[in-house]
């Protein structure tokens, strides 16, 4: 693999402060500097390993061994629109994975307000369920929480706890029409076979209201880029949410509950909160602010072909190239700016996989002067009018993380 | 530190009923079987102890190392909050030891 950008400026500045950089030496076991990656924050501390040991998995930041927060390496996501398998991030709240997953006695299964209560096998859903194919984004709620300033506790992601892949399986809706929905339906719960490792620890479940959940749009995923799952994102059955933070995509899926009264779990009731306020953003501090459950997705653009401090040519044009997304619905223009935000170019965008999935976007900037610094921007709008904001939002969480993305660039 | 198998598999790629998909639009959905790496880092330092005893129950000990530096009020509240709502059985008598460790020691805001 070539190495990429981030981890040769991680390994300079290893080497620059020397050992000491470890920190309390022992506290950090020592990968093989090569191994290593510098998430780019404010104020240090994004020194990460990489392992190539999990399962199903090529090579991945670490962020959290047990439960396993792994994040995708940022050179992916320039690699194409969709994010190969063996490098989908990977997100676990309880320690309580199966270690194994037995396709013969798996069943999912549709109870609570239902006429018929159902219990499917695998070969049950894939052949008596009208197939259906999405592109869509999963993003975790607190992707690129470490760029947080002031920074807030959690998972300290770059911005790489995200990937778009083509699900393919069925349609929430057709399961439901199948178990024959009553009247008083107010919400879907979801539960996985994740378990809580402590005796009373909450059992990780979601819920979307009745109507979200029989939007059509809401499917149930048994192949993800054409393969059966990876273990990590879900084998053997995922829900796909299009549009919405990932906590709504439940893994290793294996339990639908309608219900006709609103769902009081933790994970619904009082995890996942964002302030009720334009991009979930409010001032540190701020008290008294509404909240309300995480729900759909903001545009956000990136660059994936330029990181912070690369030098660029002064002869010629340089080309700039980058993912976007519209977060709950499509992209309608992605735009650059070399001067801080003065003045926008239209970049041209690449073909339409779907509304709820990456756009490749190209851009050419001009040969600027010899040693002249470029504050190099890129933003996105959706097709609601809704644009990426110049300021970042804050919230306590570290959720929704959208803002306008610059990159610093010198002219050599 | 994985152990990798796959046992007995099921071809689901079976003839589709009715619509235009094709069987090959199915993967092959194996039964598996994994075992995931657990993370052999420990707290270390004055004051780990009851770190190591109590937290590395549910999760390991990378994450809570690379958190930015937070307040002895901040770190309050999470370790509160694995005991009140993740139900770790932490014993009273080590509440105070890890709040300390974690605000004082390497993850400390000092």
């Amino acid at each position: 693999m070539i190495p990429f950008a981030f981890e040769k400026r991680a390994l300079t500045r290893r080497a620059l402060l020397g050992s000491a950089a470890l920190g309390g030496a022992a506290l950090v076991s020592a990968p093989a500097l090569a191994d290593m990656v510098d998430l780019p924050f404010s104020g240090g501390g994004g020194e990460r390993a990489t392992t190539t040991s999990f399962p199903q998995k090529g090579k991945m930041i670490v962020q959290r061994t047990r439960p396993p927060l792994l994040e995708t390496p940022w050179d992916t996501f320039d690699k194409g629109v969709f994010t190969p398998n063996d490098q989908f991030y990977v997100r676990w709240h309880w320690a309580g994975i199966p270690e194994s997953v037995d396709v013969n006695t798996f069943r999912l299964k549709v109870h609570g307000n239902v006429e018929r209560e159902l219990s499917l096998s695998l070969p049950e859903l894939i052949q008596k369920l009208p197939r259906v194919e999405m592109a869509a984004i999963n993003q975790c709620s607190g992707n690129s929480r470490g760029f947080f300033g002031p920074r807030v506790p959690g998972a300290e992601w770059g911005n790489g706890a995200m990937g778009n892949a083509k699900w393919t399986g069925f349609r929430l809706k057709d399961l439901l029409d199948r178990a024959g929905v009553k009247s008083g339906s107010i919400q879907v719960r979801f539960a996985g076979l994740e378990k809580p490792v402590i005796e009373g620890g909450p059992h990780f479940m979601k819920s979307l209201t009745i109507d979200h959940a029989r939007d059509g749009e809401v499917m149930v995923a048994y192949a993800m880029n054409g393969e059966a799952l990876p273990f990590l994102n879900g084998f053997p059955l995922r829900l796909i949410v299009p549009g919405w933070y990932a906590t709504y995509w439940m893994k290793m899926l294996t339990d639908i509950d309608v219900l006709d009264k609103p769902d009081e779990n933790f994970w619904t009731k009082k995890a996942y909160l964002i302030p009720d306020t334009p991009g979930a953003n409010i001032t540190p501090g701020e008290k008294d602010v509404k909240m309300v459950p995480i729900n759909r997705m903001v545009p956000r653009s990136f660059f994936t072909n330029v990181a912070p401090g690369d030098s660029i040519k002064t002869s010629g044009p340089t080309d700039l190239r980058g993912i976007a997304f519209g977060g709950d619905c499509g992209v309608a223009k992605v735009e650059t700016s070399i001067d801080g935000g003065a003045s926008w170019q239209a970049a041209e965008l690449g073909p339409d996989d779907g509304k709820y999935g990456f756009r490749r976007w190209d851009a050419k900037i001009s040969s600027p002067a010899a040693g002249s610094r470029l504050s190099v921007q890129v933003r996105c709008t959706n097709t609601n009018g809704l644009v990426q904001p110049d300021k970042p939002n804050w919230n306590p969480s570290g959720f929704m993380r959208n803002v306008i993305e610059t990159v610093d660039l010198v002219a050599a | 530190m994985q152990r990798f198998a796959q046992t007995f598999g099921v071809l689901l790629a079976v003839a589709v009923l009715g619509g235009s998909a094709t069987a090959k639009d199915v993967p092959e959905l194996k039964s598996e079987s994994f075992e995931l790496p657990t993370g052999d880092r420990m707290f270390t330092g004055a004051g780990a102890d009851p770190v190591n005893n109590n937290c590395l129950t549910c999760h390991s000990a990378g994450m809570v190392l690379v958190q930015p530096k937070l307040s002895k009020t901040t770190w309050e509240g999470i370790v509160k909050k694995m005991i009140n709502v993740y139900k770790a059985p932490v014993p009273d008598s080590d509440v105070a030891g890890i709040v300390d460790y974690l605000s004082n020691g390497p993850t400390g805001g000092k």
